[in-house]
Order: C-alpha cells, then structure tokens, then sequence
C-alpha cells in the first residue's frame, strides 16, 4: 500500500513562539500513505506543541501544515477532515455514554451515520459497554474510545499522542497490534511517545526530537545502531565491584535515569559488549561475587547521548 | 452552514445531559411554594386588619408620609417615597387594587423580584461553564480538532444558552402561576395594572400612565426578563471563555451581578455607575414605575447600555476563541 505521490502530511518550517521563547523551531517532515511514523523526545522537547500545531489547535508563528494538500491554518475544514486525533489523553463527556459520544462527534463530520458509528465501535470492541456512562469506563476502554473517535470519519492520518500512556501490557500489546492493522489499511499513523521501546515496536520511522528541534530523523535501527550499548552490574559488595569495573578505561560510568527505575544496588555502565565476557572473568578472579549482568535495552536517553553528544537534561 | 442545527443539537444535547435544566427546575419547585406561602400568610394578615383594601392604602400613604416629615431620612431616601406615596394615590384616584392576590399578580411580582439576582444566578448556573468545562475536561481538544471552524462552535453553544436562557423564563414563570394559583387562584389575567410612568427627577410624571391588562404587563416584564438574563448570558460566555476555571468563572460573575445590586442600593452618590451593566438589570422596575437606582436612569438608556455590554461581551468572546491557542 505504500504510495509513492503526495504525502498525507508534509510540514515545512513549523516553528511556534511564545513570548520569544522559540518552543518548536524550524520543523520540516512528511508523512506517506500507510506510513507509522514517530515522533520521539523527552518530555518538554516541543513534541505535544508540534502536534497541536498539526490539528489547529495553536496557531503557528511561522511555516506551513499541509494534510492532504489543504494547508490547516487557512483551511481547516478541509483538511482536518482526514484527519482523526488523540491529543495527550482521550477526553470524552464523562456525563454520557461512550454512544452518545460517539453521536456527538459524528454530527460534527459529513457523511458519518449511524452504521459507521457500530463500525468504529466494533472495530475497538467496545459493543458490550458502549451504551455505559463513560465514567464507569476503565482508562484501556476510554482510550479505546477515544480512538474509535478518531476512526469515525475515516480519516487518512490518525494521530495518537502518547497512545499508551496508562495502558497495562495486554492493552499495549492490543494497541501494537491494532496500528499494524491500521497500517495495513493504508492509514498513516503519526505516534508520539518518549519511551523508545515503544516506538521501536510501533514505528517504521522516526523523528528525534530535543529543545524544539528535530536532531535526527530516519528508519529506527540505522538510528539504534548508532546508540551505545549499556550494561548492569549487581555485586554482593558494591562498592569493591564499583572500584574494579572502573580500572578498565573503556567503561564509563553512567548516572542516567535508568538509575530511577533500577534498584539502588545495580550499576549501570557505558561499556563494548566484546569487552563483557573478559570483564566478568577479570572480576571472578579477583573475588568480587557478581549477582547479576544483563545487558541493559538502548534507551531513548542513550540515543540521545550518542545523538548529542551531551547529557540529557532532566 | 449546513453543520449549524447538529452543532447547537450537540450543545444542547450537552446541556440536557449535564441535568443543569434538571437542576433549575428544581430549585423553582421548592422556592416557588415557599414565596407563595409567605405570601399568603401576607395577604391573610392584611385581611384581618383591613376589610377594604383602600383602608389598607390610605393607612399606607399615612405612614409614608409620617417618614416624610421626618428630618433623619435622608434625601434619596425620601425621593423614593415621596413616588412610592404618588403611585397609591393614584391607584385610590383610579379604584384600584394593586395587590389583590391571584396567579398571575404572583408571578409578576416573583419576576420582577427576581431580575436582578435570582434569573442571572439560573443563567449562570446553566451557562458559566459552557466552555471553561470543556477546557477543564480537555474535550475542547476533541471539539476544536473536527472539521469545523471555531466560530461555528461558539455560536452553537450561543444558540443552545439562548434557547435554554428563553425556557428558564418561561418556566419560571408557567411554575409560579401554577404553584400560586393553587393558593390565589388562577385568575388576574385582566386585572389593571398601571405602567407608563416616567421619572423627571423627584416628581412622577402620570401625563402618560395608563393601565394594561395584567396579562400583559406579565408578558412585557417577561420579554424584559429575557432580555437582562441574554445579556447576563452573553457576558457569562464571554467569562468562560477568557477564564480557565469553571469556578473562577463563576465567582466573577456572580460577584460583579451582586455588586450592580449593591450599588444600585447605594444609589445616587456615584452618577457614573449607571453605565455598569449589573446596575441596569432591574429593567421590570420602569414599568412598575419604582425609581431608578440613579438619577437620570431610563427604561430605552439601560437597553441601551445592556445592549452594548452584550455587543462587547460578543465581539470579545468571538474574536478570544476563534484565535487564542489551546495550550492545557
């Protein structure tokens, strides 16, 4: 289904600033038919900002939008026609049921009956609670419905801000697998997220983004190969464990927020994964009891450092 | 166009959910029994001191003008009353009863006792949170992402208060004829009622008082009504608009409205207070002939202020939401 014509979403130049404080600078993407496409960057890069730019939610200062060839800001209802979004969480009236939600969303479109509306619902399977007050939904079913909002006006480029943001691991899992079938369709798919597991599972290509600037953009494992791998250390004794790993020079250290999520007892280290069978018996051999070695995930922080070149600010 | 009746569909649908309607219905059903009640209890202890209600006037024009004399009475104070002693001379002058109880006479005065405060605070109730609700949800995101201009969005929310601001007013009124013809009867519709008196300072100018059927001047204090309560309606949007909380929203205007009946209360020091809107609500006052808060105030001069209070409450609301950027 991949098209090779014009693209579903082409950004030039976007930048936004507030109170000249440049918070989106200069972006320039596009998107093509059947594309999933990420967007990736810690939390405060501009990722959101961008997004609403995307939708007309916030005006630009400068640079254009284009869906479909129809320019958002002076078109709207042209083109945010084919457009369906879920901005940051999926808000819905609590006070009606996930149908009269949908109801309402549909009066606001052309041509979206109420054979589409059971369509769309199907497809989220939502059949059973739809006629529920939404406040008895739980978070996985809300934005399920949110994305059955979406879906309503057939759109041809869904955005999803950090679609699984609250979602336990079978809802993830759904969601994976739910994108892919949107794909398939010939959907494009704009996702954001500042967890790179996640995009690495969902996105064909991506987008890094840092203090409003897009610092690298492309297929993600030519971007992965570029990252540095980590690896964690548990020892029975710290702090002798901590004093021999660092004798050899090619291991770094590394403070990151992976240290937040660990517990306190694990070590994490910049190191060559050839040097990790050497390091282990060098150690053994010096009588430090090793607990655990594992080889930590490339994170979003150490694409960054490598990217960069600097520490990531928190 | 073709989108606007399904977007004020949508807003009403809204409003309906919300049980705000629900809500105001109710608090008439139990305020209604209660003022007809204390009322009646009025009117019976009346009945037992006077047999004729033109003893009952006489010995009203009696003590107003004990207060006249009065050197402690202040001088605003005394205008008022020098009117109000006018206007029962000229119901005896003409035989008429202006407080003879029944159905519909209770509803004019609940009306015109409740057009400064109690049908704004029902407006509000219902419209404060027309848009700073949706912005403390986030589903204004969802509403602003569709196909459809902004304007189109303000004005289907417009059109919904609009119409819920219209049945507010006419069940206010249908519940108090109701409720108080179980107790007064439901008769007075052709009842006299004097209107048409004008202010020329201290001094009530009859040349042009006439009286209307009493359903009438119900019907004119109603559109009056509606009036003052659109306008509250108006400047209520525009307060949700420019404020993020609901109940920030709700406090602002709730207390500029309590602060027109304040200063109406102050009355004639500070001139310039009658270009505030909240002072100008109490249109039905220029019918019944009550003096103005301030000197120099007239029926056509407070439509006029009003009018451009709500113009400007429009213009801002408009031109806010249509350009302002959604950041929370």
């Amino acid at each position: 289904m991949k098209a090779s014509h014009a693209p579903v979403l082409r950004v030039k130049d976007l930048h936004k600033s507030i109170q000249r404080h440049m918070i989106v600078d200069k972006l320039s993407f596009d998107i093509h038919s059947g594309e999933i496409f990420g967007f990736l960057g810690p939390n405060g890069a501009g990722k959101t900002t961008t997004i609403r730019m995307l939708v007309d939610l916030i005006k630009p200062t400068g640079g254009t939008v284009e869906i479909c060839g129809h320019n958002v800001q002076r078109n709207p209802e042209r083109a945010l026609k084919h457009v369906g979004c879920i901005v940051e969480n999926p808000e819905v009236y609590n006070y009606m049921s996930g149908w009269q939600n949908l109801e309402q969303f549909a009066r606001m479109m052309d041509g979206v009956d109420e054979e589409r509306i059971r369509e769309v619902t199907e497809i989220v399977k939502l059949e059973d609670r739809i006629h529920d007050k939404v406040k008895t939904y739980s978070l996985g079913m809300r934005q399920r419905l949110g994305i059955a909002q979406a879906l309503l006006g057939k759109p041809k480029l869904l955005i999803l801000d950090e679609p699984t943001n609250g979602l336990d691991p079978k809802g993830m899992k759904e969601l994976r697998a739910f994108v892919h079938s949107l794909a398939d369709e010939g959907i494009s798919l704009l996702i954001s997220s500042h967890m790179l597991s996640e995009v690495q599972m969902l996105c064909g290509r991506v987008a890094i983004m840092d203090r409003g600037k897009i610092i690298a953009i492309g297929k993600i494992e030519d971007l992965m190969k570029e990252a540095a791998g980590y690896v964690n250390w548990r020892f029975q004794e710290m702090d002798k464990g901590v004093a021999e790993l660092c004798r050899d020079p090619r291991i770094i250290l590394r403070n990151g927020p992976a240290r937040d999520i660990l517990p306190t007892d694990t070590i994490v280290v910049a190191m060559p994964e050839a040097i990790i069978a050497d390091t282990i018996a060098r150690l053994s051999s010096r009588g430090i009891g090793i607990l655990a070695v594992c080889q930590a995930e490339p994170t979003l922080e150490e694409l960054f450092l490598t990217l960069t070149g600097s520490e990531v600010h928190a | 166009m073709r989108k606007l009746p399904a977007l004020v569909q949508n807003e009403v649908l809204k409003l309906w959910l919300k049980k705000r309607f629900v809500v105001i219905v109710l608090i008439l059903f139990i305020l209604i029994p209660i003022f007809t009640y204390a009322e009646h209890k009025v009117v019976s202890n009346h009945r037992e001191h006077f047999a004729d209600w033109r003893n009952q006037i006489l010995q009203q024009i009696a003590d107003l003008e004990n207060t006249l004399s009065s050197d402690r009475i202040p001088e605003e104070w005394k205008r008022s009353r020098r009117v109000a002693v006018q206007q029962l001379q000229y119901y005896l002058n003409h035989d008429i009863n202006p407080s003879e109880p029944s159905g519909v006479q209770f509803s004019r005065e609940f009306l015109s006792n409740s057009i400064t405060l109690f049908i704004p605070m029902l407006v509000l109730a219902m419209g404060s949170d027309i848009v700073s609700g949706e912005r403390t949800t986030g589903t204004i995101k969802m509403l602003l992402t569709r196909p459809v201009k902004r304007w189109k969005i303000l004005l289907s929310k417009l059109c919904a208060l609009t119409l819920y601001v219209s049945l507010t007013i006419a069940v206010t009124v249908i519940l108090c004829y109701l409720i108080s013809g179980f107790v007064f009867g439901y008769g007075g519709w052709i009842t006299p009622v004097l209107t048409g008196f004008r202010m020329e300072g201290a001094v009530i100018d009859s040349s042009s008082v006439h009286t209307v059927p009493q359903w009438r001047f119900l019907l004119m204090q109603a559109g009056l009504c509606w009036f003052s309560a659109m306008i509250v309606a108006v400047l209520g949007l525009m307060v949700s608009v420019l404020i993020r909380s609901t109940a920030a929203s709700l406090v602002t205007m709730m207390s500029a409205i309590i602060a027109g009946t304040i200063l109406s209360s102050m009355s004639s020091s500070w001139r310039s207070a009658k270009y505030l809107f909240s002072v100008n609500l109490g249109l039905t006052g220029y019918l019944e002939g009550t003096p103005p808060p301030i000197e120099g105030m007239t029926l056509p001069f407070s439509l006029i202020i009003l009018a451009m209070w709500g113009a400007a409450g429009l213009f801002v609301s408009f031109r806010v939401f249509t350009k302002g950027d959604i950041l929370n």
